[in-house]
């Protein structure tokens, strides 16, 4: 019975990391280029959730709601102004200026937050649990992040395979050349997929900052977790993703049960194996 | 008559490399005009300038009285510049209705975007393929979402480059058929082609162009039994079978 408690926090577990991942591989799957602050934006959500509900007040639900638009916003204008202005047939320059605003996010937010690991309590959902037979319990809170990252993923879904918009974000993944010649704005194409994805990474932020204490410096091992989920799911393929979560949060947890040292470690091994038995990943769609 | 796209003094230079050299071109709306040149002529970089992939080093371009040199690729189609290309560029992940959906919605009118696409989808055979991937399909097919991708934008003017290059005679015929539908239907046509007799088949007038300049226009005929577009002609295929 340990074992299955073991398995489904690791499911549940798996859900963060596919959202983790969600937003990465939409920016890559796009515009083909790999957003090395995608953490730091993560962790900069958490601050923000922390802000508006814990230092200002504000009602959780608003403070959501809050969070999303304004990484929104942020997404938009900084791909429009900064980012666009670097993607080319180069795949250096966005590297590297992200990995400057991954530094300079950091660091902004040492300044502004302080070192201090940092939480957003939840209250009562906290500690809240439902039983199950056979002396199983599971929290709420993993459980109702599990379901919201289900229902972000399908959310998705529905946005890339039955809206207008959708359409366009995948013709411009296939070739996004050709894109103006259909009336398309690629600038602005860019721009929305980004900010789709800071939507998702503000969700994952305020995840992150209800399940777990953050610091400004957690943000890159969120990316590797991201990356690793990723590139487990197989690239391109959204339920790939959420699945590559859930084998790297399996894969954690279980590693912990063995050894409360071994949790990360676990994860990373498991990613290692999935590249050499199968390293276009298992649900592989992307090619090229 | 009216003017549809007007070239003025066009000029395309790569560094030294003038590819495109003081072109004056005038397409009337409802026009089927053919393109003919040696390979590296400048024939596709004319389409590029027209459908604002490239910005000219001089010179000005026109749609109807409306100067659009400055205009970028996506509002110049959005005005009715429909660009199919040489190498058809499908967008492989989505089905053959999806492609042209996206270009209707987009580049068209997005209220009748599906009677559009299914009119597009008629007019070029590709009915029977709708719900396929683009990236299955043959040669043929790809050349015709090609040209019906640029056709579901809802152009007042389709630029066709080489599209029945690689054809056999049968599936050339088809494609001069549906290329006369087309044009019967009132949209000005320009059409780059080698395979000439496809080309005259449909053409009112024909231009030729070498070296980047427009060196003959005129009825098709008369362009065509023009010495000096014989020698380059004939000059050119014979490097070709070399």
């Amino acid at each position: 019975m340990e074992w299955v408690n073991v398995l489904i926090q690791g499911v549940l577990l798996g859900g963060l990391y596919a959202l983790f991942a969600a937003g990465l591989s939409l920016m890559f799957g796009v515009m083909r280029f790999v957003n090395i602050a995608h953490g730091d934006f993560i962790v900069l959500a958490a601050y923000l959730m922390l802000s508006f509900v814990t230092f200002m007040g504000w009602h959780p639900a608003l403070g959501i709601v809050a969070v999303v638009l304004v990484m929104g916003t942020i997404g938009y204008l900084g791909q429009r102004i900064l980012l666009n202005r670097v993607l080319g047939k180069d795949i250096l320059p966005p590297i590297l200026v992200t990995f400057g605003l991954s530094i300079i996010l950091q660091n902004g937010m040492m300044e502004v937050f302080s070192a201090d690991s940092r939480r957003v309590s939840s209250g009562a959902l906290d500690v809240a649990s439902i039983s199950l037979p056979g002396d199983l319990a599971i929290g709420a809170m993993p459980l109702l992040m599990f379901v919201v990252a289900l229902g972000v993923l399908a959310g998705l879904h529905v946005l890339f395979f039955h809206t207008a918009l959708g359409r366009l974000l995948r013709a411009t993944s296939d070739d996004a050349e050709m894109v103006p010649l259909m009336g398309g704005n690629k600038a602005h194409v860019f721009a929305l997929a980004t900010m789709i994805a800071s939507g998702v990474v503000a969700v994952a932020g305020i995840m992150l900052a209800m399940k777990t204490n953050f610091d400004p410096s957690a943000g890159p091992s969120r990316l590797l977790f991201a990356f690793e989920a990723v590139i487990i799911g197989g690239l391109g393929s959204l339920w790939g993703t959420l699945a590559g979560g859930v084998v790297l949060g399996v894969a954690q947890v279980v590693g912990a049960q063995i050894d409360a040292g071994f949790q990360i470690l676990a994860g990373h091994l498991v990613f290692l194996l999935i590249l050499v038995v199968r390293p276009q990943g298992l649900f592989a769609r992307m090619k090229g | 008559m009216t003017q549809i796209v007007t070239l003025k003094g066009v000029s395309k230079s790569f560094g030294a490399l003038t590819v495109t050299d003081a072109v004056d071109l005038a397409v009337e709306s409802g026009e089927a005009l053919g393109i003919i040149g040696p390979n590296g002529a400048g024939k596709s970089t004319l389409f590029n300038l027209i459908g604002g992939a490239l910005q000219p080093s001089e010179g000005r371009i026109y749609w109807q009285d409306r100067d659009i040199t400055d205009l970028p690729a996506a509002q110049r189609c959005r005005l009715g510049i429909g660009r199919s290309f040489q190498i058809p560029h499908p967008f492989v992940g989505m089905t053959v209705y999806e492609n042209l959906l996206t270009a209707a919605i987009f580049g068209g009118d997005a209220q009748s975007a599906p009677q559009t696409c299914r009119r597009v989808l008629e007019l070029t055979g590709l009915m029977p393929k709708a719900n396929l991937q683009a990236g299955s399909l043959g040669l043929l097919e790809r050349k015709r979402l090609e040209m019906a991708r640029a056709l579901a934008t809802s152009p007042k003017v389709l630029l066709l480059d080489e599209i029945a290059g690689g054809l056999t005679e049968a599936e050339c015929h088809a494609l001069v058929a549906t290329i006369r539908d087309i044009h019967a239907s009132g949209m000005a046509v320009i059409w780059i082609e080698h395979v000439v007799h496809a080309l005259l088949a449909v053409v009112e007038r024909l231009v030729v162009i070498d070296r980047g300049a427009l060196v003959a226009q005129g009825d098709p005929k008369a362009v065509m039994a023009d010495p000096m577009v014989q020698q380059l002609y004939l000059g050119i295929d014979a490097d070709d079978a070399a």
